[in-house]
């Protein structure tokens, strides 16, 4: 019979102790969101309604709907995806694919990572002094929109980048052998296997651009403002910015609606998200390695 | 001198010229002292010891250098006459050679796409010329019969040696003038690398082929010529029937060949 030696019951001890302790750690993650999550729907839900989400806000903002703000986070996000994604997954592309390993190449991947740490206040004033003023836009849709688009953008350039690092080099090599160029190496090849990671790059810029509410205060999104938004140029309401209008600006406010507002807040993160995670699952079942 | 009267030897119906030929990455010399020509028409093996630079010579010919960051060759390379350092359109040159590396890179593609890629790259759309150049290839790499029904299965998911094969399928359907063979048969079983020597002994009426190989009798076998590299240097190239006879200009490459290296 073979017997176990101190060593071996040692190492087994502490192989159990380690799986116990990342489980533990695991669910201290999980708690808080539950809880998070818990609190909302007990005191949020019963002001939920279909007229909620439907009608405009009324009597200073104490009662009536969030329809306004609703469909303002919806267009701020949309167009600072519209703005963000493109630029950002061509700068990824060039980090990754093209720029040689030089000094200047890795001082930029430097600054990237940097304007990440930028606090969002610092980008709402940058949006201030660029978009609204400089080139004009007025507080607008488009002016908060580009602001979220420069916050976010190091968000898309490091999970772009770093999706298409994971490529393994030997498929560009074999590419390149039979003479395709690197533009054709990266279509044929290297995007289509990046995507889902790229996609997942999105899916974090679009929570984080939901909730933001400092970089639209002053560059686009309103108070009050009862009606919707005729283009890009007016300003909106929002739903972040009306979380916390009402929970700190306005007097008697009902117990229930901010519960609601929130609750519905991460409702629209999570139908934003599984709209991009269900696309990623159809292009994960294609993935060919 | 001795090498470029070797060289002078084939220079008639030379593919490949390679003088003062040497491979750097950054400060590292990889390889150096490299004068030699490969004839048209022939299997030229090199072979080696671990390190000796095998691999980088492989890479320089078909420019891998100008897309791997830090990497650059000394000396001049012609192929057929022409200096390839002052090839412009490096991607027109890489279409003239087919390579085949050690370790099989099926393409996350499938089959058929992994084969029909090159034409494609070369601008072949007809469906027909694509169903005729991909069956053509995959027979000549002695794969069709296996894969013949499932042309549509992603190559990844082949096996370590029909990837091996796939990939030799792909480099034929470049249609290459230059054969590169990196230890092509690493991850085969001994039957399909018989079957595919005999392939590359048909291929040479076609074309020019050069084969790294760490199987000297493999060398023996199908090469016309080789040469030995050690440590970084070409230390001789020579007919490969006479080296094997021994016919050497250094001990070092008779104890090789004879498998008594240390």
């Amino acid at each position: 019979m073979f017997q176990a030696t101190a060593l071996n019951r040692r190492n087994a001890r502490i192989e159990t102790g380690m799986r116990v302790a990342y489980l533990g750690m695991t669910l201290m993650l999980i708690v808080p969101v539950l809880l998070v999550l818990g609190v909302l729907i007990d005191k949020g839900a019963p002001a939920l309604s279909w007229e909620f989400l439907t009608e405009v806000p009324l009597k200073g903002m104490t009662e009536g709907g969030i329809f306004p703000a609703l469909m303002g986070t919806v267009a701020l996000v949309l167009v600072a995806l519209l703005a963000s994604v493109p630029v950002g997954v061509a700068a990824a592309i060039y980090l990754s694919e093209y720029a040689p390993n030089t000094w200047l190449t890795r001082l930029v991947n430097l600054a990237i990572i940097n304007l990440a740490g930028v606090p969002s206040i610092v980008h709402a004033l940058f949006g201030v002094g660029a978009f609204v003023m400089f080139f004009g836009f007025g507080t607008s849709i488009l002016a908060a929109s580009l602001t979220l688009a420069v916050m976010t953008l190091p968000v898309v350039i490091v999970s772009t980048r770093e999706s298409l690092r994971a490529v393994p080099q030997e498929f560009r090599e074999a590419c390149w052998t039979l003479g395709a160029t690197r533009w054709q190496t990266i279509w044929r090849i290297v995007l289509p296997n990046a995507i889902s990671g790229i996609l997942t790059g999105v899916i974090l810029e679009v929570s984080r651009t939901v909730g933001e509410t400092a970089p639209i205060m002053f560059t686009g999104a309103a108070f009050f403002l009862p009606f919707l938004p005729q283009s890009v140029f007016d300003q909106t309401m929002a739903m972040s910015l009306h979380l916390f209008v009402i929970s700190t600006q306005v007097p008697d406010v009902p117990e229930a609606l901010p519960y609601a507002v929130a609750l519905a807040l991460i409702a629209v993160v999570l139908v934003m998200n599984a709209a991009s995670i269900a696309f990623r699952v159809v292009l994960r079942r294609r993935k060919k390695w | 001198m001795v090498a470029a009267v070797l060289a002078e030897s084939v220079a008639g119906d030379a593919k490949i010229v390679v003088k003062k030929f040497s491979v750097h990455y950054g400060a590292y010399t990889a390889l150096s002292g490299v004068n030699l020509a490969v004839a048209r028409n022939e299997i030229f093996s090199i072979v080696g010891p671990a390190n000796a630079g095998k691999t980088s010579f492989l890479r320089v010919l078909n420019r891998m250098d100008a897309l791997t960051s830090g990497m650059r060759y000394e000396g001049t390379v012609r192929f057929d006459g022409h200096d390839i350092r002052k090839w412009r359109n490096l991607y027109a040159l890489r279409r003239r050679i087919g390579v085949v590396f050690p370790l099989p890179v099926g393409l996350p593609l499938s089959v058929f796409d992994n084969v029909a890629m090159a034409p494609r790259l070369r601008g072949v759309r007809h469906r027909d010329e694509l169903e005729e150049i991909v069956e053509r290839c995959l027979r000549r790499a002695a794969l069709w019969g296996e894969v013949k029904d499932r042309l549509t299965a992603l190559g990844s998911l082949l096996s370590g040696g029909q990837q091996q094969r796939l990939t030799i399928a792909r480099a034929l359907s470049q249609d290459p003038e230059l054969l590169l063979l990196d230890e092509f048969s690493i991850a085969i079983d001994p039957v399909t690398t018989m079957k595919i020597e005999d392939v590359l002994l048909e291929l040479k009426k076609e074309m020019t082929i050069i084969m790294v190989t760490n199987l000297v009798q493999q060398a023996r076998r199908i090469s016309d010529r080789m040469a030995f590299f050690h440590k970084g240097r070409c230390v001789e190239v020579g007919e490969t029937a006479a080296m094997f006879d021994g016919d050497v200009r250094d001990e070092q490459t008779l104890d090789y060949l004879r498998g008594r290296f240390g």
